[in-house]
């Protein structure tokens, strides 16, 4: 299977407070990176946020978004994880 | 959420399974072939595989690096096998190979590999010149490098038992310690004797590139021991074939990481990708034990009786499940045992739940054999021999592999505790049967090959 998608995972993991979509959605509109789709849920008593996100605009590397988004993580008091796609495609998709 | 692909309940198992439950990749192993590198003369041969696996694997750690950061799992380990060295080595005059190793240990610690492996020989049915001097020169081999891992096949259910090969292996594994008297016998750690050796292996101390294969290859060794604990311990009510299948479930899945992580090593290598081991690999590290999932399952501690049978379902579940998982399985593919390297059979050890001969009736369901064990300095080479063809004839009679890599720790007893250190761990000095078995050892010559009929 060829490498074609350009779409990432976004999780957000941590206590629920403010600011979260708002904070996270801006690293990535600064980054030129293109929110698909966002969800939310409950994970026993943590929050947790889930983005879609496009990268094929993106004007960082995945690894500077990382960077960013871990800072920002930090900053908010919670972890922020970006992972390609197809991580969840080939465990969750046969 | 129609856009999303994917379930949120699907993305968060994949986070927990990765944060929570120790899943990862435990080794992107890059097969190189060396026989291109044979010269008569020795230090010609060092220096051609030297700059070939420099050459070959400059990017391997990059590239794995890279892949760990942009799908979100740990990479745990990058190494390297190659050809069996007495194949390359046999061709010159030399009377040792230690030169080869040195060289291997310089191109691995070039390259920033941990471990390397091929220092080996093939000698199931009979051993020419060049074995015979790799096999000599493993005790120096491996006391004198860091980074070196020897191997050697004194079996396989299509040839019998080399005798003469396990007498005289009895004897090196001595020797390996003694050399090393100061870190405890820690060159036994990296010297594994095997029957029914496979090719394609990724794990340490094991792997060689074997002769079958291209010229060069990417392995992947998966693991999760932890995750396949989480999973058993959700269904504590579950019967034996309900947990068969959620272990098939949560293998599947954690070979499929496995998988894609071989798919894109390869692509960005540009190198053919071979396999991916589908193996539960401990380490010493909490939850991350092959033994906690026995011991989930409703025993006390694993050695208890009901051991050898919980392996077996968990062994089966787990090949079962990553069969379907990936395009090309291989390797050992199935549930590791060492002793030092997880912590409940640590525990388990200390506890004097599990015992030498427990131990080596499981091996005769699990992936390899009696592993990272901790037996008296004491032990004569004549028994160290004598194990070696008890667990050979195991894996010859039931067609898989085994191996041995036990360590007699010099100037230690049972009971007394050795620190490897690292993924290798510590462990307590565990008792072996103390009956003189030389006279059977001596005898020599071949075990004949079994009968593939008549099973019973």
């Amino acid at each position: 299977m060829a490498e074609s998608s350009n779409r990432v995972i976004v999780t957000v993991v941590g206590q629920d407070r403010t600011g979260i979509i708002a904070g996270t959605s801006r690293v990535l509109a600064e980054a030129g990176v293109n929110i698909v789709d966002i969800s939310q849920t409950l994970l026993e008593e943590f929050f947790v946020m889930i983005m879609l996100a496009d990268m094929a605009r993106a004007t960082v590397s995945l690894d500077e978004l990382k960077t960013r988004l871990a800072a920002k993580g930090t900053e908010l008091g919670m972890r922020i994880d970006v992972q390609h796609e197809d991580v969840f495609k080939f465990m969750h998709r046969i | 959420m129609r856009s999303f692909r994917f379930d949120p309940e699907e993305i968060l198992e994949t986070i927990k399974m990765v944060q929570m439950e120790n899943l990862d990749i435990r080794t992107i192993t890059m097969g190189i072939s060396l026989r291109d590198c044979a010269h008569p003369s020795l230090a010609a041969a060092a220096r051609k595989a030297y700059d070939k696996i420099c050459r070959s694997a400059q990017s391997l750690v990059a590239v794995g690096d890279t892949l760990q950061r942009e799908y979100g799992i740990p990479i745990i380990n990058r190494r390297i096998s190659v050809t069996p060295i007495a194949l390359v080595a046999e061709s010159s005059d030399a009377d040792n190979y230690v030169l080869m190793a040195e060289q291997l240990d310089r191109a691995a610690a070039e390259v920033g590999v941990n471990f390397i492996g091929g220092f080996s020989a093939l000698v199931h049915k009979g051993m020419t010149p060049g074995d015979a001097r790799l096999i000599d020169s493993i005790p120096r081999a491996l006391a004198t490098t860091e980074r070196v891992c020897a191997s050697v096949n004194v079996a396989t259910t299509k040839a019998g038992i080399n005798m003469d090969a396990v007498a005289r292996m009895g004897g090196i594994i001595r020797e390996c310690a003694e050399l090393t008297r100061a870190r405890d016998g820690l060159a036994c750690a990296k010297l594994v004797v095997f029957c029914n050796a496979v090719e394609d292996n990724p794990f340490m101390a094991g792997a060689f590139h074997g002769v079958g294969e291209p010229d060069c290859v990417i392995n992947v060794g998966v693991s999760g021991p932890g995750a396949v604990l989480s999973a058993v311990q959700r269904a504590p009510e579950a019967d034996f074939g309900e947990l068969a299948s959620i272990i098939k479930r949560t293998a599947f899945k954690i070979t499929r990481m496995g998988e894609l992580i071989g798919r894109r090593a390869s692509q960005r290598l540009g190198v053919p990708f071979g396999i991916v081991d589908l193996s539960l690999a401990p380490t010493p590290a909490q939850g991350d034990s092959v033994a906690r999932i026995l011991e989930s399952m409703g025993l006390e501690r694993v050695g208890a009786h009901g051991s050898t049978a919980a392996l077996a379902l968990l062994n089966d579940a787990v090949k079962k499940g990553g069969a379907m998982a990936s395009s090309h399985v291989g390797g050992l593919s199935g549930a590791f045992i060492p002793v030092s390297e997880d912590i409940g059979m640590i525990e388990a050890a200390a506890a004097q739940a599990l015992s030498f001969d427990k131990l080596e009736a499981m091996t005769c369901v699990c992936s390899v054999g009696l592993d990272m064990i901790a037996i008296p300095g004491d032990t004569p080479a004549a028994t160290l021999a004598a194990i070696i063809a008890d667990e050979a004839a195991i894996g010859m009679i039931n067609r898989k592999t085994t191996a041995v890599r036990v360590i007699p720790v010099p100037g230690k007893g049972v009971g007394e505790w050795v620190e490897f250190g690292g993924l290798l761990g510590r462990s307590p000095v565990i008792a072996v049967n103390t009956h003189d078995c030389s006279a059977f050892v001596r005898r020599g010559g071949r075990i004949p090959a079994p009968l593939q009929a008549l099973n019973n």
